[in-house]
């Protein structure tokens, strides 16, 4: 247990430092642009003439001081931890003063109800169809691989567009813009939820559809190996049926799928971003497509933070479960390599 | 990203073993037939569209305005116009240029970076190999999107070379890795041994007796990594964070959505680069796993 311990005890402060390093260019690179975002924030605000001198000077001064870019670097970072440790993101520069936090924290479910069921059925099915042709080689193998080969290798957005394009556009059976009608307001009424399902279908599909078929090929490939095995060809030997064959290479497959699906929910933020602005649905990826289009970095800022957040926290429980399943795992952090 | 899986897939153990030249002759002509030439064949007319196409066409200017915002296809433009009234095909060419150019540049930093630091680690060992390792552990959690995007900001005029270059910089951990395990497994090899017993040094080891057992290798994770490069073009430019000032193909789709091509049915201004990109990413693939087969005979169905 000591030697377990010891294993926890560094993979947390190798994340630690992951994080700190994450951290450290989430800060540093924003303030790499030439002259100071502000300066950069109030020349679009003039130049639109959305506030007047008068009230620009006091959003100016606010900002300069919310910043700390009077400062040296190393306390404006300071300060940025400080802020972060509260939770606080800082305030969005194009709706000013409405904190980052906020606008997050409504894109943010629109994502996640998008993209989890898309992983979650995408890994079952995709799983499933891999081992079925890795085992069957026959007809299946020939159709299922390469249309799978295919599809999992386009762009998802290219899908997303033509899907788009094709649903939306020729056929006009499904909507093809936001997450729910222009006639809406979010609520949990009925016809909310029945707009919002129909809205729903298309993004859905051109992310599951990869999803299945990147998993698919990847399963075909561990089985292929698997099929290989001594156990495979004594248990067909000894006349084992079938279905219990291709449930023993499932098992033993599955590990790395596993980790595979636990690195996608990580990755599930970042995951939908150019789906998401092909539809423009209201979640995270228009959100920042917006914040860059409009220079508002301390959006921009707040959502690469969460992005890298969920990646990192996803690969530090992968390699913490697999402290748990895999003994081999322990046995090299504690002894030689 | 969403290729990372498939660059771990592609890793297979150990070399292939020299059995008699014949038999590797029948098998590599057995591959090249089908899908290597196809794929080949396929990647070749796609570069000569991209780089000889503007001089065989005749169209020296991409983003020349020569009709209004999406007519449609007509005898002089072929694929119609964009939302600035400019012709798609020579953007298509000179998209697939760019496109390409970047995609090849982030392949080769990548594969650079990623075998100088893999062999390194993997042949000379302790700890170095450690630190080494260490660094592209943390390269690898700290997803590159987010690199890319904080870093496209920063970088406020992006010409093609930087883009090229930033995109290989934050995705050669992978290569490293995989680069690493082989070298390490090579180290101890018999005829790695006898060239070290007879006095050769470091680095015409690692030259003559470890890089050239990794070559198929290193030649398919350049590959993906000429394939992921280009995607991550295309997915920084629909962000609005592509190469400044030139076309891209994925610059033409952030056009062809912003200027809503798609739900006002303007097909010709976004099926040829969502086409070309799938036609280019799906041929490299293709590519790839024909390699793989040639070299890896566990893979070949019979």
């Amino acid at each position: 247990m000591s030697k377990f311990g010891r294993y926890m005890l560094t993979k947390v402060l190798w994340f630690l430092f992951a994080f700190a390093v994450a951290l450290l260019f989430n800060f540093l690179l924003i303030r790499l642009i030439p002259g100071n975002p502000v300066d950069t924030m109030m020349a679009r605000m003039s130049s639109s003439g959305s506030a007047t001198s008068e009230a620009q000077q006091k959003i100016y001064a606010a900002y300069i001081a919310e910043f700390g870019l009077d400062k040296p670097l190393w306390q404006q970072f300071l300060v940025y931890l400080g802020n972060l440790a509260h939770g606080d993101l800082g305030a969005s520069f194009s709706q000013y003063p409405t904190p980052v936090g906020n606008l997050i924290s409504q894109s943010l479910p629109w994502t996640i109800a998008l993209q989890l069921p898309a992983i979650l059925i995408g890994w079952i099915v995709g799983n499933v169809l891999g081992v079925l042709t890795a085992y069957r080689k026959g007809l299946l193998d020939k159709i299922i691989f390469p249309v799978s080969l295919f599809i999992s290798n386009m762009p998802f957005y290219c899908l997303s567009i033509l899907l788009l394009y094709l649903f939306a556009v020729v056929l006009r059976i499904l909507p093809a813009v936001g997450g729910y009608g222009f006639d809406q307001v979010p609520n949990w009424s009925w016809t909310f939820i029945g707009s919002a399902a129909q809205h729903y279908i298309l993004p859905f599909l051109s992310l599951v559809i990869i999803f299945i078929g990147g998993q698919a090929i990847g399963m075909r490939a561990m089985s292929i190996y698997e099929l290989d095995a001594d156990y495979v060809r004594y248990s067909s030997s000894l006349g084992v049926r079938q279905g219990r064959v291709i449930r023993y290479i499932f098992r033993n497959a599955m590990l790395p799928q596993v980790t595979g699906l636990a690195l996608s929910i990580g990755g599930l933020v970042s995951g939908a971003l150019i789906t998401e602005i092909v539809f423009s649905y209201p979640g995270i990826g228009t959100l920042l497509f917006s914040a860059i289009r409009t220079q508002d970095y301390p959006v921009v800022q707040g959502i690469t933070l969460i992005i890298m957040l969920a990646v990192l926290f996803a690969n530090f429980l992968v390699e913490i479960a697999y402290g748990f399943i895999d003994p081999r795992i322990r046995a090299t952090t504690t002894g030689e390599r | 990203m969403a290729t990372v899986p498939q660059a771990q897939g592609a890793i297979s153990p150990g070399p292939v073993p020299l059995t008699g030249t014949r038999r590797r002759i029948a098998r590599i002509t057995a591959v090249l037939n089908g899908r290597f030439l196809f794929s080949l064949i396929i990647l070749v007319l796609i570069l000569v569209f991209g780089f000889l196409g503007p001089t065989i066409f005749n169209r020296p200017d991409a983003l020349v305005t020569v009709g209004g915002l999406y007519d449609s296809p007509s005898a002089t433009a072929w694929l119609g116009t964009d939302n600035f009234g400019r012709d798609v095909f020579t953007q298509l060419m000179y998209g697939t240029q760019t496109s390409l150019i970047i995609g090849l540049l982030a392949g080769l930093v990548a594969t650079l970076i990623g075998v100088f630091i893999g062999t390194i680690a993997g042949y000379v060992g302790g700890w170095l190999e450690e630190a080494l390792m260490a660094i592209t552990n943390v390269v690898i959690t700290i997803p590159s999107i987010v690199i890319l995007i904080l870093l496209s900001i920063a970088i406020n005029n992006r010409s093609i070379v930087t883009m090229g270059i930033i995109i290989g910089i934050t995705s050669w951990p992978w290569t490293a890795r995989a680069v690493r395990a082989q070298a390490s497994s090579l180290r101890t090899r018999d005829h790695v041994e006898i060239a070290r017993l007879s006095g050769a040094s470091t680095l015409s080891l690692i030259f003559w007796e470890i890089l050239p057992f990794m070559l198929s290798y290193v030649v398919m994770a350049f590959v993906l990594q000429l394939s992921s490069g280009i995607l991550t073009e295309a997915t920084l430019s629909m962000l609005g964070l592509g190469p400044s000032g030139s076309v891209s193909l994925g610059i033409m789709l952030q056009w062809a959505l912003l200027w809503e091509s798609v739900r006002t049915g303007a097909w010709w201004a976004f099926v040829p680069p969502t086409l070309f990109l799938t036609l280019i990413a799906f041929s490299l693939l293709l590519l790839q796993a024909s390699i793989d087969e040639i070299f890896n005979p566990r893979l070949r169905r019979s």
